[in-house]
């Protein structure tokens, strides 16, 4: 009992912090306007916007998480091969940790700046004869939003997998090689098994990540909320269609749950490969 | 008034929330407020909708930080007439029936009509709506706010359901020209702001007039901003001053209302190109700002302002059918 | 020998065709935003936006909130980390060391803030911010409250992959059979081995609250973000390069961080 103590500041901090304020939520979802039990707002979110729009949130979130994850990990590979404590391996964790959680109407303003139809890239390809101003693909969340997505997820992948990556010993490579192995057998055998937990707990913090982002999306669509955090904004802030703030906690309460699937997954994933090594 | 001047003088404080200092000119408003009566103005989240104001004074109940007054849309300020505190300004008879609440609960302070902004140097001046259609205006095209979120958005559906053969009862005409307008790829969703218009990326916005107005103001020498309000298609709509029946400063909050009705603020927001409410008392009496007036953008036809059934028919059609047509 | 200078080549050919791509990608929106803050009226370049953006005195006289918001930030980064690192480092490794089985719970807990959007998480947290402003006041600094959950699944998954790549176990038993107390365990043999995953969760930590918006603005109160909004109304190109001033800073203030602890040698020697 002693040492459940030791954890008691943690779970005290977030009940108060976390866990009362997601009840509240929770809660809120199985209330209607009169604060009466309902299962309407439950059953509103069968409606085919608000059912696409969880669809296209998930595949969004899997897609940057996916690209983040490998871009990440292999920058993170990159900078670990690097000197030391040399200046490469800061400016690189420095800059990623800035731009991890750069993000809202500033980068969305960004990204239009550079690609928009007015955006210099976007001039210059002009100029050298190539044209990306085609149609307002920056402003679709299958192509623009995964872009502007995974400018933050990749940083975030660095910062989050760089620990891990740099717990590979060199010696541990050389001794695969002094066995007769090379560069696949190495991945394959030794660092593979190693960075996988991290891997894909990394790529599941990407994945909620971009599942919640609200701000980024907002300035860039503003019509239509075509992903889950967009409608539940219109829940809370429309001044056009009134009293559905219970149904965006009912939307909140539906992404709570999404994640805990997919984390459940992922513990299965994690079990199987702790197996391998037989920790 | 002077007991009401002191009142408020030992508040100190007076906290607004969503008004932007380039919305209808609120920047001076709140500057004018503060000079003349030495009060500190503190403003909070510029870009909250109406519902935002309602939940910010609900969140920040009983703390010193929650909104002492409010500017709603029609809509909002009809649901939430049990938050308000009545209270009658010095000049409530100018103000016309319609346009307030008997008891003063939520009072129309000024409005605007719908137009079409755009940037005079890159695109040809349109004269119709349905001219967006060409190909002229491709990827320039954007309308502030989604209708089913943003009160201007949806009134921006409604001139173009206007322009193109429709009524206030029936705005589908107005769902399917932006659809048209989508599928030209003349359409632009992202929300246009003061950055987005004066970098070049949002030339044509569907907005209050105003706002447009206002931008053009802003942009003088950098670009040529112009304000168009279509003919035929004169859309309008009054926002609602109201007071926050837990409002910390509430000497404060009604000094503020009886700046803001008096011929001085009236006037301020005419010079925002906004109309006030009590335009017509103030061009009886002479008190009002004849430049300012001529220079608001001439609306050509009869004004349309929507009922409440109205609204509610549309939000119902908007609800159904907008993300299809611009997904 | 031979094999090992090769092999530190193509590494290094790889690492700089990586790290330059990468970095390209980054570079670009950056530039997007300078592209528009140099911009003369009647084409060319000036950098008269910046040198407002620097002049202190005009700042402090017309756009006050801005050195509100950032006093405000500088605040809520210090106070954010600390609570931050006090709770979270002993917590995880004690449940490593002692209660295995609470260790899902834990990682389901930090992860669980990300899983709702602010804008909603604000509904449920008002009520308790209401308790926490008649306690403690309304002063913007007790948002490092709300921060510190915010950043929680960022720093447990850095602090997660730290602890992952040292065998605590075997560290503390070792550590312990020699006669040290907890405090000793945990602050000179644990934290030294997980340096750079505390630097980690640290750096996401800053990042977060320098980059934080949505909860300071819908509770009404002063941030570097709040502020830069604000801004963005009257003069968008001050506004975004108050914006790209606040990454440049930020930067800084990581890269100085890097610096800390980084005499201590805690990795074993590379050469036999």
């Amino acid at each position: 009992m002693g040492a459940l103590l030791g954890v008691l500041p943690f779970f005290a901090y977030t009940t108060i912090f976390l866990v009362i304020p997601t009840l509240i939520v929770v809660v809120g979802a199985f209330l209607d306007g009169n604060s009466r039990p309902t299962l309407g707002n439950l059953s509103a979110l069968t409606q085919p916007q608000i059912m696409s729009a969880f669809i296209r949130s998930v595949l969004l979130s899997a897609v940057t998480a996916v690209l983040g994850a490998v871009f990440g990990a292999l920058l993170a590979y990159a900078v670990s091969t690097g000197r030391e404590g040399g200046p490469l391996r800061r400016l690189v964790t420095s800059l990623c940790g800035v731009l991890a959680q750069f993000g809202g109407v500033t980068l969305a303003f960004a990204f239009v700046a550079t690609v928009g139809f007015q955006g210099f890239v976007t001039l210059w390809l002009q100029n050298v004869g190539i044209d990306l101003a085609g149609s307002t693909w920056l402003f679709e969340p299958g192509k623009g939003l995964i872009l502007v997505y995974t400018y933050f997820q990749i940083p975030l992948m660095l910062i989050v997998f760089l620990p891990a990556v740099e717990g590979l010993r060199p010696q541990w490579r050389e001794a695969a090689e002094s066995l007769g192995g090379n560069t696949w057998h190495y991945w394959r055998h030794v660092a593979g098994p190693i960075l996988a937990p991290s891997f894909i707990g990394a790529m599941l913090l990407l994945f909620t990540n971009a599942f919640s982002a609200y701000a980024t999306a907002a300035a860039l669509i503003s019509q239509g909320s075509p992903i889950i955090p967009l409608q539940i904004g219109g829940t809370l802030s429309s001044e056009v269609i009134l009293g559905q703030e219970n149904v965006g906690k009912a939307m909140a309460l539906g992404m709570v749950v999404i994640v805990a699937v997919v984390m459940t997954l992922y513990t299965v994933l994690e079990r199987r490969t702790t197996r391998w090594l037989g920790r | 008034m002077a007991a009401l001047v002191d009142a408020a003088k030992k508040e100190g404080t007076l906290n607004v929330i969503a008004l932007p200092p380039d919305w209808a000119n609120y920047g001076e408003i709140i500057k004018g407020f503060q000079a003349k009566y030495g009060l500190k103005v503190d403003s909070a989240q510029p870009d909250a909708s109406s519902a935002d104001e309602i939940t910010a004074a609900k969140n920040l109940k009983g703390q010193s930080k929650a909104p002492d007054v409010f500017d709603l849309g029609g809509a909002v300020a009809s649901a939430n007439t049990t938050m308000f505190a009545p209270y009658k300004v010095a000049t409530f008879n100018d103000i016309p029936a319609l346009l307030k609440d008997a008891n003063g609960l939520g009072v129309s302070d000024y409005g605007g009509f719908m137009s079409i902004g755009y940037d005079a140097g890159k695109v040809p001046a349109p004269k119709t709506v349905a001219d967006l259609l060409k190909p002229a205006y491709k990827g320039k095209v954007a309308l502030n706010g989604d209708p089913t979120k943003a009160g201007a958005g949806f009134s921006g559906v409604v001139m173009a359901a206007l322009s193109q053969g429709g009524s206030a009862d029936d705005i589908s005409k107005g769902v399917d020209f932006f659809k048209a307008l989508k599928a030209a790829g003349n359409f632009l969703p992202i929300d246009p702001t003061g950055a987005t218009i004066e970098s070049g990326q949002t030339p044509v916005v569907f907005d209050w007039d105003y706002l447009n107005v206002a931008q053009g103001k802003k942009l003088t020498g950098t670009m040529d901003w112009k304000t168009l309000i279509p003919a035929g298609a004169v859309v309008g709509g009054y926002y609602v001053q109201a007071i926050n029946k837990d409002a910390p400063h509430p000497a404060a909050a009604r000094l503020w209302q009886e700046y803001l009705y008096s011929d001085e603020g009236q006037n301020l927001w005419l010079k925002g190109g906004a109309r006030p409410v009590r335009e017509n008392a103030m061009v009886k009496a002479g008190t009002i700002d004849k430049a300012a007036y001529a220079a608001l953008p001439k609306a050509v036809g009869t004004p349309v302002f929507l009922t409440k059934e109205q609204n509610d028919k549309a939000n119902t059609y908007l609800t159904a059918n907008w993300a299809k047509a611009i997904g | 020998m031979k094999l090992r200078a090769a092999r530190r080549r193509s590494q290094s050919i790889l690492r700089r065709m990586i790290v330059g791509l990468i970095g390209l990608f980054f570079a670009l929106p950056l530039l997007g935003m300078v592209e528009f803050t140099t911009r003369a009226p009647g084409g060319g370049r000036t950098l008269e936006t910046w040198a407002t953006l620097f002049d202190a005195a005009t700042i402090d006289a017309n756009y006050p909130e801005l050195k509100a918001g950032i006093l405000a930030s500088a605040g809520l980064v210090v106070l954010t980390v600390a609570i931050m690192l006090i709770m979270l480092v002993p917590t995880m490794t004690w449940v490593r060391l002692r209660l295995p089985g609470v260790r899902r719970l834990v990682e389901f807990v930090c992860l669980l803030p990300l899983t709702i959007p602010a804008i909603v998480l604000v509904v449920g947290l008002a009520p308790v911010y209401a308790w926490v402003a008649y306690f403690l006041g309304e002063s913007s600094l007790w948002l490092a409250f709300a921060y510190v959950v915010l950043v929680l699944p960022y720093a447990y998954r850095a602090l997660d992959a730290g602890l992952n790549a040292i065998d605590v176990n075997t560290l503390a038993e070792a550590a312990r059979s020699l006669g040290a107390g907890w405090p000793t365990v945990m602050w000179r043999i644990i934290l030294p081995n997980v340096r750079t995953a505390v630097l980690s969760a640290s750096f996401l930590s800053v990042a977060l609250v320098l980059g934080e918006f949505t909860i300071a603005n819908l509770f009404s109160r002063d941030n570097l973000q709040v502020a830069i909004n604000l801004l963005n109304k009257r003069d968008a190109s001050l506004a975004t390069a108050a914006a790209l001033a606040a990454l440049i800073l930020a930067f800084i203030v990581l890269f100085a961080m890097s610096f800390v602890g980084a005499g201590r040698r805690s990795h074993q020697p590379e050469e036999n």
